[in-house]
């Protein structure tokens, strides 16, 4: 029992970082029809920023009020590198949907080698509250409170998407384009500032993503972006793309997929079956569980 | 009077003659590669209606878009404003475009389906709203079933309803002129009634540029016609001449003239 609910536990919060990447590649796709390539390359850089400014209190790192500076930095430059990367690459590029893919592509792999060069590409012990490593017991077992951090800012986020998306104009914009973005434009309205909010708002997501996968991990590394970048993929094919909903169980599926697989038959076997659910899910419902025609909120 | 498709105006014109809302000079547009319009010139007067004619594929949906800028596009369009100076759109993108208040019905309605009515309504919504959505007079005035289903996703709505608040969605804006493409295409005889009664009111208010292949429908509304032939004006007109000559019609439409259907 006590095994099962740390797996579960375990699951939802790497489910909760995925969600963090994958809810951001949804809207961008849902939205811009863009497969963003250098989604990785805002969490690692945004998580390396965070590292930076929490670095920079030396032996205060560990504190409260580090940590929740460091997870700021780490957004305001997920959305801030976004933002540059729109107006300056992508808006260029408008209706070139392929060469939008490989500047993404080109991007991702620049930004992760400036890291390297800029950090070393080995990885860094990250800093964090000591509460984060203590553990907690629900049913007999011991969960490290990082992993309730991570579910708990996912589920931060995922209401806060929601509000977004059914409360607000720009909301209704962002739902309205992901449906028929040409129809949105011919009511009168700007998609173009649309899609930088959208990228920008994906990139603080990602920023913010970096922080926590750091935090997850216990370490800052260069790969750090890509290797989750991968799954969240799956997750935003898995959940339909441009549906936040779709996103937000089909992580915490994948998420826990991996981690019991991993557990019951062997290291390695997790990621494996991730792929194979993925294979499974585009035979049987390519348009993934929401499909992108349908409502988003 | 008539045949205007050789009497192009100069592009250097200035401005559009008095009693005018827009005008057209030499309008050439493609889509992908292939050019699909001709240097295409026409006006449309500031009041009633005008129906854009021809066979199916001879680019009267592309005209639509084209004055929208949702296809790629050359040659002079002109607005007339409401109080101020008249200007070219021509190089303006689609949504500055439709600010300078041109109201687009797309053909095959394109309502938002996942989105309810009332949601459709405010996105369409220009300018700053001084009252709810659903107390837009209009909606009590022309589309009152509307009312009643303003929480439903617009998606699972019947085509006829889809077209009210297709046309709903520019009529509760001020608007200089309406863009109205096959409003009656697929309906139900009675519904198509609907439709025309809708826009014969909205008509009193607002200019229209029609594009419809029920020929019964555009004896009732249009004052004019612009037929296009091969991505050409191939002829301009009263309206009410041009349906009353048998022979042009089975020309340029192919159609008997008399029936709705227009094979």
């Amino acid at each position: 029992m006590s095994t099962v609910v740390l797996l579960a536990v375990t699951g939802l919060g790497l489910g909760g970082l995925y969600f963090l990447v994958a809810s951001g590649l949804s809207l961008i796709y849902g939205v811009m029809r863009i497969l963003n390539f250098a989604h990785g390359a805002f969490l690692t850089v945004g998580g390396y920023l965070g590292y930076q400014a929490g670095h920079a209190f030396g032996s205060r790192a560990g504190s409260w009020p580090v940590f929740v500076l460091m997870l700021l930095v780490g957004t305001v430059t997920g959305a801030l590198l976004a933002t540059a990367v729109e107006l300056l690459l992508i808006r260029r590029l408008y209706e070139r949907e392929i060469e939008q893919v490989l500047v993404t592509v080109g991007l991702g792999l620049a930004a992760v080698a400036l890291v390297a060069g800029g950090w070393g590409s080995d990885a860094r012990p990250f800093p964090s509250p000591r509460w984060m490593a203590e553990t907690t017991g629900i049913f007999g077992a011991d969960i490290p409170n990082l992993r309730f951090v991570c579910l708990a800012a996912a589920l931060v986020v995922l209401a806060g998407l929601q509000l977004l998306l059914g409360r607000t104009r720009y909301g209704l914009i962002i739902r309205a384009g992901v449906e028929n973005r040409a129809m949105v434009a011919a009511l009168g309205i700007d998609v173009r500032r649309t899609f930088t909010a959208v990228f920008a708002l994906g990139g603080a997501l990602a920023g913010l993503g970096g922080v926590l996968t750091a935090l997850y991990n216990s370490t800052v590394s260069p790969g750090m972006g890509d290797a989750l970048l991968i799954f969240a993929f799956i997750v935003v094919v898995i959940g339909g793309l441009g549906s936040v909903t779709g996103s937000a169980v089909a992580a915490a599926g994948v998420a826990l997929l991996q981690q019991f697989a991993n557990y019951y038959a062997s290291a390695g076997i997790g990621d494996l079956t991730v792929v194979a659910a993925l294979a499974v899910v585009l035979l049987l419902r390519p348009g993934g569980f929401v499909g992108r025609q349908v409502r988003l909120a | 009077m008539t045949t205007t498709g050789a009497t192009t105006a100069g592009v250097t014109d200035p401005g559009l003659a008095a009693g005018q809302v827009l005008a057209v000079r030499e309008l050439d547009a493609w889509i992908g590669v292939q050019q699909i319009l001709h240097r295409v010139s026409f006006t449309v007067p500031d009041i009633g209606v005008t129906a854009l004619l021809g066979r199916n594929g001879v680019g009267k949906t592309t005209t639509l878009r084209a004055l929208l800028g949702l296809v790629r596009r050359t040659g002079v369009v002109e607005l007339a404003g409401r109080t101020e100076a008249t200007r070219r759109i021509d190089g303006d993108t689609t949504h500055r475009i439709v600010r300078r208040g041109i109201g687009y019905v797309p053909e095959n309605r394109e309502v938002f389906g996942g989105l309810t009515v009332a949601e459709n309504l405010q996105l369409a919504r220009r300018g700053r709203a001084s009252r709810p959505v659903e107390r837009e007079p209009v909606l009590a005035e022309l589309f009152p079933d509307l009312l009643d289903r303003l929480g439903q996703a617009a998606g699972t709505l019947s085509g006829g309803q889809q077209q009210m608040v297709a046309l709903a969605r520019v009529l509760i804006n001020e608007n200089r002129m309406l863009l109205v493409d096959e409003p009656t295409k697929g309906l139900a005889p009675k519904v198509v009634d609907q439709v025309a009664e809708a826009l014969a009111v909205a008509a009193r208010r607002v200019p229209i540029l029609l594009v419809e292949q029920d020929l019964a429908v555009v004896g009732r509304l249009a004052d004019r016609v612009v037929v296009l032939a091969e991505g050409r004006v191939a002829h301009t007109g009263p309206a009410a001449e041009f349906l009353g000559d048998p022979a042009a019609v089975r020309r340029l439409l192919g159609v008997s003239g008399k029936g709705g259907d227009s094979a």
